[in-house]
């Protein structure tokens, strides 16, 4: 039998630092990671570079890590769902580069499936434009997006197994899906882990080859 | 009935029956109060689903696993799925979504659209307005004529930050239908009482004035 990946929330909590680039996947504050992000709170980790798609909304989610002033930059497509990352940004304490959230989605990918780049056109003749490489194929123009990776990538399953393999609920499953392919480690929160074998091969959406550590996700984190 | 559903009613006579469409956060949403009889669409969400089907009813279970584009919680019907992020924008991207509608800043007689960043004012991000609108077969952006001091927002030239380039294919307002053709904007239909003198002097696109012009309902 393979080796379970289960370990404490202390144990995951020695793979963060201060100072490393992490993704926190989420749609406003749907499928985020909240057992990790109130661990990390917990630990003091700070001047951290999150790629997100938002901020959550204020004092929730990813909105805490904004709230507690861990987060140095952010990459990301929105903030205005958190009038208090708006705030933190307009007064020059969080850095944040905006990325269209398609973009977003396919940076990420091209990162953690080995591919060099993308082509879009979204954001041809806008400010998003602005230093990148535009190339024509086919009488068609778009704009060269590169890929993006973090250190560690944090992630919210709905039923973990232990050995890694999750899968996700509703809505909730967003960005976890391509965030965790494209960190140099991933750790998985589960609102339920389960023998190896329960889940159904056909239905996980996660292998568990990408998961380096799962742990037990706490009821009592999750936002109201 | 108020501009803004005068708006919406009209934009929701754009879907087909059966098309998969991605409402903006807002007024777009009011579309679905007035759906043409017989026209049953599908609502896809940036987020990753198709088959949104509004907030819980009272004693409805409430998931906060199924939110909508504003992160509200929202139901589903059946027959709708859930998917991840990128095959959301693959579906936006590809063109696989048959009408997107949005509110605008600004737009103009190019076709461009402004509606997610004025500098100094707002810090928001685009979100996935810039997919939706560089991706979707039909882009219809829903907008009050003029801006809340008086000031047209349909242009010669857009003035701030673009969502998109020549992507905009119907500007819907409590005045008129504008078509974005490559000729130009052409009035297509006026609100039952308005003027084209009137359309004219509260827009700042050159506008192309057909012989014939439609009545909006």
């Amino acid at each position: 039998m393979a080796k379970s990946k289960v370990v404490s929330i202390d144990e995951a909590m020695e793979k963060i630092h201060s100072g490393q680039t992490l993704m926190v996947p989420g749609f406003v504050n749907c499928g985020v990671p909240q057992t990790l992000i109130a661990a990390i709170l917990e630990r003091g980790y700070t001047d951290l570079n999150i790629i997100s798609n938002n901020t959550s909304v204020k004092g929730k989610g990813i909105g805490k890590l904004v709230h507690a002033n861990r987060i140095k930059h952010i990459t990301c497509s929105h903030i205005g769902n958190n009038t208090e990352t708006v705030e933190k940004v307009v007064a020059g304490e969080i850095n944040v580069t905006f990325v269209p959230q398609g973009t977003l989605c396919e940076r990420i990918r091209a990162g953690g499936a080995g591919i060099g780049g993308i082509l879009t056109p979204t954001g041809l003749g806008t400010p998003v434009e602005e230093g990148k490489q535009v190339i024509e194929i086919n009488g068609k123009k778009y704009l060269l997006e590169l890929p993006l990776r973090a250190d560690v990538a944090i992630i919210h399953a709905y039923k973990a197994d232990k050995i890694g393999n999750c899968i996700y609920h509703r809505t909730a499953r967003n960005f976890n899906q391509i965030m965790a392919t494209a960190a140099d480690f991933v750790i998985v929160e589960a609102e339920e882990i389960v023998e190896v074998g329960e889940l159904d091969p056909d239905i996980i959406v996660t292998p568990g080859c990408l998961v380096d550590m799962v742990v037990q996700a706490r009821l009592e984190d999750r936002d109201e | 009935m108020n501009s803004r559903e005068f708006i919406a009613k009209r934009t929701a006579k754009f879907f087909n029956d059966g098309d998969l469409v991605n409402l903006g956060i807002g007024m777009p949403t009011l579309c679905l109060n007035y759906l043409p009889e017989d026209v049953d669409i599908w609502i896809q969400s940036e987020n990753g689903v198709i088959g949104l089907d509004g907030t819980p009813k009272e004693g409805e279970y409430a998931d906060p696993d199924i939110v909508d584009a504003s992160g509200s919680i929202s139901t589903m019907r059946v027959g709708g799925c859930c998917f991840d992020s990128f095959t959301s924008f693959g579906l936006i991207r590809g063109g696989h979504v048959n009408v997107t509608v949005l509110g605008a800043y600004e737009v103009d007689q190019e076709g461009n659209l402004a509606n997610w960043s004025v500098p100094g004012k707002t810090v928001a991000g685009m979100g996935g307005a810039m997919d939706l609108v560089s991706g979707a077969q039909l882009v219809i952006v829903m907008t009050m004529h003029c801006d809340k001091y008086g000031n047209p927002k349909i242009l010669k030239k857009c003035t701030l930050p673009l969502t998109a380039v020549n992507e905009v294919d119907y500007i819907v307002t409590e005045l008129c239908v504008l078509h974005h053709t490559e000729e130009g904007l052409v009035l297509e239909e006026l609100a039952p009482g308005v003027t084209v003198e009137e359309v004219v002097s509260k827009t700042d696109a050159e506008l192309i004035i057909p012989e014939k012009i439609g009545s909006m309902e």
